[in-house]
């Protein structure tokens, strides 16, 4: 049998049951859970911190965060999202699935090859999706697989609303011929 | 309680750093580092993300669940505000679809060397920084529609945890067979060997060569 760690790819159950097994390690090991835009958030707060100063007496996220036990900091969190890149990294250099691209074939059938245009919208999309998803507490990750896994409420409404709009708009931006390029 | 350290301790920081690396080696390897298999779902075309995820749901509540009974973990969940859960999903849903990658698997497109996916990631951060420096004013809205706290599905239910995780996993079981089933096969890009554990060279066999 050929070796796993140089397959493109696995199947989606077999990664699936992964992501699950390393949910229990989260827990057991470090009482954390697998999130991603807490850390974004984390990096945001620390780089505004260090260029307003006094900002923690003026601005309530500090001290709600402090309550909660989530100040900005570099610990377990930021950590996880190095070990994200780093991971990805490692399981495509060793398939040579590696991609250099900036154009996505389905954003390119539909808005040409600018990449110019393409990393704006991906800025954009990017801002606005993180926003969103700390407004709400949480993305695919702390809300999507942690949040639902332990059966909160507000994870699996906050899935399914995300999940519906998402298409909706996909099927608003892309139209059903889009189905064809991806 | 106030924390006021800036830094974990170290094995903290290596068990977050051994987890992240699996977690985007997982990610990866499950195609969807890629904005073509997240666009591919939202389209309802590759079913790839969600198998994905609900088999890890699935997979993790048992465990988590499980630990929690033995007290080895301890549940931690984001309350329900109505108002903020459900206008961050709008935002977030719309976000989604224009950049193709979610907040993690951005991180691992950028690991996979896609540059979209790596200038999206600082637009994450800028738009993480919005909420921030917006944070006095946003906390009224997200407040405005009510909290309910943070509770569970099993507990607005008034039922067994387990019962809800068993009918989760029934649900999704047959969910996911029926997706399968009825889930397009092949396509110009190859898809047909995307689920394939082997690598694709052993399915598409060269027709030439022996002949």
């Amino acid at each position: 049998m050929k070796n796993p760690f140089t397959a493109r790819i696995w199947s989606p159950y077999l990664v699936g049951i992964g992501i699950g097994i390393l949910s229990w390690f989260t827990f057991a090991t470090a009482d954390k859970h697998l999130a991603i835009t807490l850390q974004y958030e984390h990096i945001a707060a620390l780089a505004e911190k260090s260029a307003v100063p006094g900002i923690e007496q003026t601005n309530r996220y500090f001290a709600v965060r402090a309550q909660q036990g989530l100040s900005p900091k570099v610990g377990w969190y930021l950590m996880l999202l190095i070990g994200v890149f780093f991971g990805s990294l490692l399981s495509s250099r060793l398939s040579g699935d590696r991609s250099r691209s900036t154009v996505p074939p389905l954003w390119r059938w539909r808005f040409g090859d600018s990449k110019v245009k393409r990393c704006s919208f991906a800025f954009l999309g990017g801002a606005l999706m993180v926003f969103g998803a700390r407004l709400a507490g949480g993305c695919t990750s702390g809300h999507g697989i942690s949040g639902d896994l332990q059966l909160a409420l507000s994870s699996w409404i906050f899935i399914t609303t995300a999940f519906a709009v998402a298409c909706l708009a996909a099927f608003l931006i892309y139209g059903k011929e889009g189905r064809n390029h991806v | 309680m106030f924390e006021s350290q800036l830094f974990e301790s170290p094995i903290q920081l290596l068990l977050g750093l051994f987890s992240g690396i699996v977690f985007g080696f997982l990610l990866q390897k499950g195609g969807v580092a890629k904005y073509q298999t997240i666009l591919g779902q939202l389209l309802l075309k590759d079913w790839t993300v969600a198998k994905i995820m609900l088999t890890a749901i699935v997979v993790g509540s048992m465990g988590v669940y499980a630990l929690v009974a033995l007290d080895a973990a301890r549940l931690d969940i984001w309350p329900f505000q109505v108002a903020g859960v459900l206008v961050g999903a709008l935002f977030f849903g719309i976000g989604l679809a224009v950049i193709g990658y979610c907040p993690g698997t951005g991180m691992a497109g950028s690991g996979e060397g896609s540059r979209d996916a790596t200038v999206g990631v600082l637009g994450m951060v800028t738009g993480a920084g919005i909420f921030v420096a917006a944070y006095n004013w946003l906390e009224p809205i997200t407040m405005s529609l009510g909290n309910y706290g943070k509770v569970t599905v099993p507990e607005v239910l008034g039922v067994s945890e387990w019962l809800v995780i068993g009918s989760l996993a029934l649900g999704v079981s047959t969910a996911l067979w029926l997706v399968a089933r009825y889930e397009p096969r092949a396509t110009s890009d190859g898809l047909q060997d995307r689920h394939s554990w082997r690598s694709p060279e052993r399915v598409h066999r060269p027709m030439v060569r022996g002949s």
